[in-house]
């Protein structure tokens, strides 16, 4: 097993190094002048070019110009933005934001989710299975773009009990931004649950335990969810690297200053710095996460080894 | 081989998670009874609601890609007359009127044709990538595979929104042909670029399920060359996963094109598309909702045709699905 996460541990950096990577290419590197890139539509004086030019030192070849960029992160610096501000700073002011929408999410999608499974999982072709099937199909096929724009007609403006913008109201604004957030995954959660519950309902130990005589609530919860969670834990567990990467259109329609909104604008204003540190970071969530479920995995069924 | 025979051959393959070919009709001569996995597939798709609707939907859809004036209702969609702007829904004009005042049903309706050619071929670019880096990845193993596996777990870190996001901000401002148009090339090769993994991932695997069966050493014995091999003997068993896969994938890729566009860095105006008008109708949320709500409904409507039948055509092809 030690082996094992050292093995993954050792992974984590190549593809963290190339996914930066790729981003700071495609944001320095592409034709084109970075400079102006960099200045977005501002007029800029040919004073700030050279100053920017040095310290960027974008006159070096590429590789030659991420490698001071990693120099500067193992030092804990994420560089500046055009103002001046240490990227650093920015990610500290606005990701606090993104983990409570990911909290508030991660909850709805566990909560929902399984109760739903579950419920479908145990009478398999029953009414609530079907509801659950044809409501999951219609919530996965809805954006999150159009999603979000339901819930603040739907919730924010005809019914009026939830803020639909901004964070003025504390964890309650998070609860409109968090479920539309959650749709996808929850949809998901439901079905796969509903699949290990109802396979696992056919298994011979069910038999087993029925045959011995125990009572059906018995049999459900403590036989067949037990080993029925597995999958939908891990996936949960995943889905929590995936969210906290992937709330831009969610934090941009809700306005909620999370990371994801600030890699959107740090995008349409062409800071160059911003996006890289910012979305290194989210690469970083995602691999940790799946490494986190994988051992996860180990631990919760004994028959999967690593070593 | 006898029914039973052939039915347990079909139940082992379908546990192993490949298909040998032997349970399948032609190498059968014996039995009259035609039932190989995509006969058997069909005749469960004919009994499948989702699949009907799926499929009438994304018809529906097509149609109105290729001749958009069948469904405007004889109304010009540039024709405009600012006196009429966001008027409320009517008998003669049931999605009512834009900020601009041109009838909104056309404008909707001219807007299926960038959603799909964008959707189609961003799905077809994304296929080749995949079938050709995943089948070369699992069929060489070894260090090939282990640099190309690298490669894409890296772009799969990257969510696939934020990937094309940068790229098409960036993309304008160089001279990379197709990339830099602002147009439905650029926003289909962006999500392609970054959303090949799970096919290149599903081909591989596919691959290193079958590269080891007999029926593949028997065609290199006969001097079948590694392509022949891989075209004609290996790539065959990965087309139900792939279909499954291209069907759902269409939908999903038409969502992240509307978004893309809706975030400004898609389709420009003055081009058809429904995440311009869900952009533009944004601001008037309150006092128009319709117009934010038509386009929504269509596109969703668009999306869930080709998630309904891909499926369908999931539970169709894999019978552990089924109930």
């Amino acid at each position: 097993m030690g082996r094992y996460i050292a093995r993954r541990l050792l992974l984590i950096i190549p593809v963290l190094l190339g996914a930066s990577f790729l981003i700071f290419a495609m944001v320095y590197a592409l034709p084109g002048d970075p400079i102006r890139a960099l200045a977005g539509d501002r007029p800029i004086s040919p004073a700030v070019v050279e100053v920017l030019t040095e310290r960027f030192n974008l006159n070096d070849p590429l590789w030659v110009q991420y490698w001071e960029y990693l120099k500067g992160l193992l030092s804990g610096d994420l560089g500046t933005d055009f103002r001046g501000r240490p990227v650093l700073d920015t990610i500290e002011r606005t990701l606090p934001v993104t983990i409570r929408l990911t909290l508030v999410a991660i909850l709805f999608e566990a909560v929902i989710g399984l109760v739903a499974g579950v419920l479908a999982g145990i009478r398999r072709n029953g009414f609530l299975d079907n509801l659950v099937l044809v409501s999951t199909t219609v919530i996965v096929s809805i954006p999150i773009l159009v999603l979000a724009f339901i819930a603040q007609l739907l919730f924010g403006l005809k019914l009026g009990w939830f803020p639909i913008a901004g964070t003025r109201d504390g964890w309650y604004g998070y609860v409109l931004p968090g479920l539309v957030l959650a749709s996808g995954s929850l949809a998901y959660v439901a079905r796969l649950t509903r699949t290990s519950v109802a396979e696992n309902l056919r298994a011979d130990y069910v038999r087993t335990a029925r045959a011995k005589g125990l009572p059906r609530s018995r049999v459900i919860v403590q036989h067949t969810l037990r080993n029925s969670l597995i999958p939908v834990v891990t996936f949960i567990g995943a889905d929590i690297g995936s969210l906290l990467g992937g709330a831009i259109v969610t934090e941009t329609v809700f306005n909620l200053p999370g990371i994801g909104r600030e890699v959107f604008d740090s995008i349409r204003s062409q800071e160059g710095a911003v996006v890289v540190g910012i979305v290194t970071l989210m690469v970083f969530f995602f691999i940790f996460f799946n490494l986190v479920v994988d051992v996860l995995y180990a631990v919760l069924d004994p028959r999967i080894r690593y070593d | 081989m006898t029914d039973q025979q052939q039915a347990d051959l079909r139940h082992d393959e379908v546990q192993a998670g490949t298909t040998t070919g032997l349970a399948s009709p032609s190498v059968d001569v014996t039995s009259d009874r035609q039932n190989s996995l995509w006969s058997d597939a069909w005749a469960y798709l004919k009994r499948s609601v989702f699949f009907w609707i799926g499929a009438v939907l994304t018809l529906l859809f097509i149609v109105m890609a290729v001749f958009p004036q069948l469904f405007a209702r004889g109304q010009d969609p540039r024709a405009c007359d600012l006196a009429n702007s966001k008027a409320r829904p009517s008998a003669d004009h049931w999605f009512g009127y834009d900020v601009q005042g041109c009838d909104y049903m056309s404008n909707v309706v001219y807007g299926a044709r960038n959603s799909l050619i964008i959707g189609i071929f961003a799905v077809l670019v994304v296929l080749v990538l995949g079938v050709v880096v995943g089948a070369i990845a699992g069929y060489f193993g070894g260090v090939t595979d282990g640099v190309l596996s690298r490669i894409a777990d890296i772009f799969y870190a990257l969510p696939l929104i934020l990937g094309a996001l940068v790229l098409l901000r960036v993309g304008p401002q160089t001279d990379i042909p197709i990339i830099n148009s602002r147009g439905p090339g650029a926003v289909a090769l962006a999500l392609a670029l970054f959303g090949w993994m799970t096919a290149m991932r599903l081909v591989r695997s596919q691959v290193i399920a079958v590269k080891s069966s007999d029926y593949v050493a028997a065609a290199r014995a006969m001097g079948a060359s590694n392509s022949r091999i891989l075209v004609r003997h290996i790539l065959p068993n990965a087309v139900a996963p792939v279909l499954v896969y291209t069907t759902i994938t269409i939908g999903v890729l038409i969502a992240a094109e509307a978004t893309l566009t809706y975030l400004g860095v898609g389709l420009q105006r003055p081009a058809f598309s429904w995440g311009l008008q869900i952009e533009a109708g944004q601001d008037s949320i309150r006092s128009a909702p319709h117009l934010v709500l038509f386009p929504s409904i269509v596109l969703t409507l668009t999306v869930m045709a080709f998630i309904m039948m891909g499926d369908a055509l999931r539970d169709a092809l894999d019978p552990r699905q089924r109930a």
